[in-house]
């Protein structure tokens, strides 16, 4: 395989390189909160570019996306309050359940098309939000705190700042890996043709539906690993991070990054939570600049940062 | 009828088809031979496309039925007759816009060669699907213009694509729906001279308004008027068919005595 030099690769090369070296700028610098604030963004880019394979290669627009960042959260957090710390048992049930839960409201939602798909899906989202927040046993709208991170014992150990950051990063680049692998695969090459013409597809033999459906599975099972990610990063799991505008948080680091470029999502996640981070230093209504910026993101840019990038010429 | 000891490779009976007090499909029936070139012609609103979509299975019949090579399609959803060899050009262009001309074609050829639950190899490295499809873009002319993205093709070409996509899926039954529209009249020459090429390896059903090229093409031809087959026989016999004369042919009596 090649990879050209375009601008576009050079930013991802560049983004990645600055990604590996982080804790070793935060080491020398002594600035801890920069290797907080990008586990953080590591952990959303993960999520964001599985919400770009539905929606960047598969056209299904999911508005109910952080839905897994809470299932694979509560599924950590509801072990390891049972007395259940071993992260191997923990992390493999929060893929299990989000696999289950994407199969479940896939099998549903994909009926659908356009907006009602949009709706249907955020419908799903905020019902599993509501359930969560009655679930009283595990505090309920108060949220679950997390006495003790996932046990990797002898392997990795997640309270160490610096090795938790490069387990989410390590998943990241290991998520990007896997996607891009899918999309150029003949399961891709599928799902990409159904995004294009899903009438055509069907008449050249393809039963659509079943491709989107897996596709639709995979994707919330990566983001069923970035909720896992979240809740030992915060500690910390609570319904507030199944909520609507959460998903919607998620799609507007797709759109920013690119849709359907492999690395916009994570460029994206990155721009999306630095501004909000510098932003709500100066006001605590960050969101007053933030809209508009998004505004003009959408109306000149479409494809995003990716795609600007890609309108670049080298030399 | 023409009487043949061998049975139809698509036999169409009764077949209904209504958009509110509309009959599209009026009771038809139609016998499609193994090897024989079919047209069928009719003026705009004559239910041509609309038959082609049921055929197909885009489109659901109100009642009749169809079988294709011996089985009972009526039912069957589109993916799994293409499975079975029954291929659709569509009228109005429809390929995949985002995709280059090759992995239009590469991609028909993959649907018929077994699942796509394959997630990890790369598909556009897969010699033989490759290969598939660069032969059938070599049969329509497009070997050139292999890795041009389709919204860069020409009107022309993306009507060439269409059919080499049809071949791909390495049909028994090709059903051309107008295969000519909007071309120039020597890209209307070359689709000829393709489909008569192509009328030696495979069945086809073609949908035309080029009544040149339907008279210059077809075994038999079905005329079609307010979803009724009013006249099935040789174009020479159609030629002098009173009845679809006064129906349907009109000024373009002349047109076809030339054909």
């Amino acid at each position: 395989m090649t990879f050209p030099i375009t601008p576009r690769n050079v930013v991802a090369a560049l983004v990645a390189i600055g990604l590996l070296l982080l804790p070793l700028y935060s080491h020398l610098t002594g600035n801890i909160f920069i290797l907080t604030l990008f586990t953080r963004i590591v952990i959303f880019a993960l999520a964001a570019s599985s919400l770009n394979l539905i929606m960047g290669y598969g056209g299904m627009m999911s508005f109910g996306h952080a839905a897994y960042l809470g299932i694979g959260g509560y599924a950590v957090g509801i072990l390891s309050f049972e007395g259940i710390g071993s992260g191997f048992i923990q992390w493999p049930v929060a893929l299990a359940v989000s696999a289950l839960f994407a199969l479940v409201i896939g099998a549903l939602s994909l009926r659908t098309r356009g907006v009602y798909f949009i709706m249907i899906t955020l419908a799903f989202a905020q019902m599993a939000y509501y359930i969560v927040s009655g679930m009283s046993r595990y505090g309920g709208d108060d949220g679950l705190t997390i006495y003790k991170r996932s046990n990797f014992d002898g392997l990795i150990y997640l309270s160490n700042r610096v090795q938790f950051y490069y387990l989410c990063l390590g998943c990241l680049f290991g998520g990007l890996y896997l996607i891009w692998r899918i999309i150029n695969s003949r399961f891709g090459m599928v799902v990409q043709g159904v995004r294009s013409n899903e009438q055509r597809m069907q008449a050249i033999g393809f039963h659509a539906n079943r491709y989107r459906l897996v596709c639709f599975v995979i994707a919330g099972t990566i983001c069923g690993l970035s909720g896992a990610l979240l809740a030992n990063n915060t500690d910390f799991v609570s319904p507030a991070v199944m909520y609507w505008t959460r998903s919607g948080d998620l799609m507007v680091m797709v759109i920013l990054g690119g849709m359907g470029s492999l690395f916009g999502p994570v460029i994206g996640a990155i721009v999306y939570l630095v501004l909000e981070e510098l932003l709500s230093q100066f006001t605590e209504y960050w969101a007053m600049i933030m809209g508009p910026l998004l505004l003009l993101i959408v109306l000149f840019a479409r494809g995003g940062i990716m795609g600007l990038l890609g309108r670049l010429r080298l030399g | 009828m023409v009487n043949s000891l061998a049975d139809p490779l698509l036999r169409v009976e009764n077949l209904v088809r209504r958009f509110g007090g509309i009959t599209a499909t009026d009771n038809l029936s139609l016998n499609v031979m193994s090897g024989e070139l079919h047209a069928i012609i009719g003026p705009n609103g004559a239910g041509k496309t609309t038959l082609i979509s049921q055929l197909t299975g885009q489109l659901a019949p109100n009642s009749g039925t169809i079988h294709f090579a011996g089985r009972d399609v009526t039912r069957q959803p589109a993916y799994r007759r293409s499975r079975l060899g029954l291929a659709r050009s569509f009228q109005t262009t429809s390929l995949l816009p985002d995709f280059s001309a090759i992995d239009n074609v590469a991609i028909a050829a993959q649907a018929h060669d077994g699942h796509s639950f394959r997630f990890w190899g790369n598909a556009r490295k897969e010699k033989h699907l490759r290969d598939a499809a660069r032969s059938a873009l070599t049969r329509v002319g497009l070997e050139a213009r292999a890795d041009v993205p389709v919204s860069e093709l020409s009107h022309g070409e993306q009507r060439e694509l269409e059919l080499a996509v049809a071949l791909a899926t390495k049909p028994q039954l090709l059903l051309l729906d107008e295969p000519m529209a909007g071309l120039g009249v020597t890209e209307s020459a070359r689709m000829v001279a393709l489909l008569k090429e192509l009328r030696r390896e495979v069945t086809i059903v073609l949908v035309e308004h080029d009544m040149e090229a339907v008279f210059a093409l077809a075994d038999r031809i079905t005329v079609l008027v307010y979803g009724r087959v009013i006249a099935c026989d040789r174009p020479d016999a159609i030629r002098n068919n009173e009845e679809v004369k006064r129906a349907y042919l009109g000024d373009q009596h002349v047109v076809v005595a030339h054909g």
